[in-house]
């Protein structure tokens, strides 16, 4: 019961309070204006370059957008907290580590998700996109399981900030990297071999491509191993975060720099 | 020392200052340099889908130059903020030097990170995507990104004083820059664009310096785009400047200098 109630009211109060986000001077031109900029960017340069159609690079950065609240927020989690002074306290209690940390994933999913379907919408009826009616259900379910990889990444540097400070540096770089290697803009199969191949390890290269199915057409059955794959690698993620948390919590105690800003 | 030469090694001491401070800085000083770099190693991995040698000519010269808007949209909208936060607004506010001579440095400083980070994409460019830039006129090409320079460190003064009194200054800037990499044309033809955008194309004096930059590398006369570069940049100065007083005088006024 107690677990329960850290994952929900816990997730969601730390949410509230360390999000800065959630301010709407905040929360429209950085979530809301930024990733139709940069959807309308790339179908601009795809339509210098004749190369894809405005669809492809819809999806493609609508995706790849909501990394930033999926990967920032949970690496605030931390930062956030040693910024209150309030790390100590949080990792003093005897609350579970995992209904703690995944309890503040919750909402980050929910607003990544928010924010990849308002750049699909957006974008679609800017660049008069067309997507159809029947696939719109399942790109809603496939983009929620893109926010949970990313925020599975999301909560490695979360906890990677347990020991690197500038938590902004670190998210923008692993965002540039999202945007080159997960085919947010040239497909997989169009990138060097090597860049494929990373690119199939990180969040959101498998729910892009699945969403571009569905929004050519493809059923449920055509896309559901890309689903599931990239819900296997969210959660490996997930697992990879909960025990870098742990070890780095351990390390951090031991060298007395928890705190340290 | 005489008053020009009073103001003259205030404006350099402030710069020199301000660039150290950039250097060190992995937000500033690295992201600045990396962030567009990578958007413009995408841009360029699109194009390069169809191998076409004059496309991807004609997107390194404009990508090389999009580090300097980036070097100048997040910085510029929170210098003032910046200052709050660290509690030297009131300092730099009330001292003898006026507000607006203060800042245009910082945003030179600012640029000055942008235009190291033209010369790392044209290396990276060359390094990756094997574009040697093939340019007839050098001297006005390298001209014309001084001119972009230059022009965007003005637009960024004239950003940092207008959000003076927008509190969470940084979100404005972070989504000033894709609009500026879109509408200024860095990557791709402006006739793409709808009609009705082209004029705001027109007042970003760095639509003008790309295009003189493109007219160089292709041996034609680029002095009539560096001349309305010029004059835009100009206005941004001129308008910069005046908006500079009132709001700070309003803020002073009304007692809200300092609230973060």
């Amino acid at each position: 019961m107690t677990s329960t109630r850290i994952f929900f009211v816990g997730g969601l109060m730390s949410y509230r309070a360390l999000f800065g986000w959630m301010n709407p001077w905040i929360f429209i031109p950085s979530l809301l204006v930024s990733p139709v900029c940069q959807i309308l960017l790339f179908a601009y340069i795809g339509r210098s370059a004749g190369v894809g159609d405005d669809e492809f690079y819809v999806i493609g950065n609508a995706l790849n957008y909501a990394a930033i609240p999926c990967m920032f927020a949970m690496t605030f989690t931390i930062g956030g907290e040693r910024f209150a002074q309030t790390l100590g306290l949080v990792l003093a209690t005897p609350a579970r580590r995992i209904p703690l940390f995944l309890g503040r994933s919750l909402p980050v999913i929910l607003n990544g998700w928010f924010v990849a379907m308002f750049g699909v919408v957006v974008g679609s009826l800017l660049l008069d996109a067309h997507i159809p009616g029947s696939a719109w259900p399942l790109i809603a379910l496939v983009v929620a399981v893109g926010s949970l990889a990313s925020t599975g990444l999301g909560l490695v540097m979360g906890a990677l900030n347990l020991v690197y400070r500038d938590g902004a540096t670190m998210g923008n770089v692993l965002f540039l990297v999202l945007l080159i290697f997960t085919g947010t803009n040239v497909a997989l199969d169009d990138l060097p071999g090597w860049m494929a191949a990373i690119g199939r390890c990180l969040p959101l290269s498998h729910a892009i491509e699945a969403t571009r199915m569905l929004g050519d057409g493809a059923t449920w059955g055509a896309v559901q191993g890309l689903v599931g794959t990239e819900a296997l690698i969210g959660l490996a993620y997930v697992a990879v975060g909960l025990a870098t948390i742990r070890l780095f919590e351990h390390l951090s105690r031991a060298g007395a720099t928890l705190d340290q800003i | 020392m005489t008053g020009l030469g009073a103001r003259l090694r205030q404006q350099l001491v402030c710069f020199w200052l301000q660039l150290k401070i950039l250097m060190f800085s992995p937000f500033e000083g690295f992201l600045a340099v990396l962030f567009p770099l990578m958007f413009a190693t995408s841009a360029l991995l699109v194009y390069r889908v169809n191998n076409d040698p004059d496309a991807m000519l004609y997107a390194g010269i404009g990508a090389a130059a999009m580090g300097i808007w980036t070097s100048q949209t997040v910085s510029a909208t929170t210098l003032v903020q910046r200052e709050r936060r660290a509690g030297t607004l009131e300092l730099v506010v009330a001292a003898p030097t006026s507000f607006s001579l203060v800042l245009l440095p910082i945003t030179c400083a600012m640029a000055t990170i942008g235009l190291y980070s033209v010369v790392a994409t044209i290396l990276w460019d060359w390094w990756v995507f094997d574009i040697a830039l093939h340019v007839e006129d050098w001297p006005v090409f390298v001209l014309s990104i001084l001119m972009a320079t230059i022009t965007i460190a003005l637009f960024g003064f004239l950003l940092s004083v207008s959000a003076v009194r927008y509190r969470t200054s940084w979100a404005l800037g972070a989504a000033l820059e894709y609009p500026g990499w879109l509408l200024c044309g860095f990557v791709i033809p402006l006739d793409l664009l709808p009609d009705a955008l082209r004029p705001v194309s027109w007042a970003l004096a760095p639509t003008w310096a790309v295009e003189g930059m493109r007219a160089a590398a292709a041996g034609e006369s680029a002095w009539a785009d560096l001349a309305v570069c010029g004059a835009v940049g100009l206005a941004y100065a001129a308008l910069a400047g005046w908006l500079g007083v009132r709001l700070i005088n309003a803020a002073r006024r009304d007692a809200t200098l300092a609230l973060s």
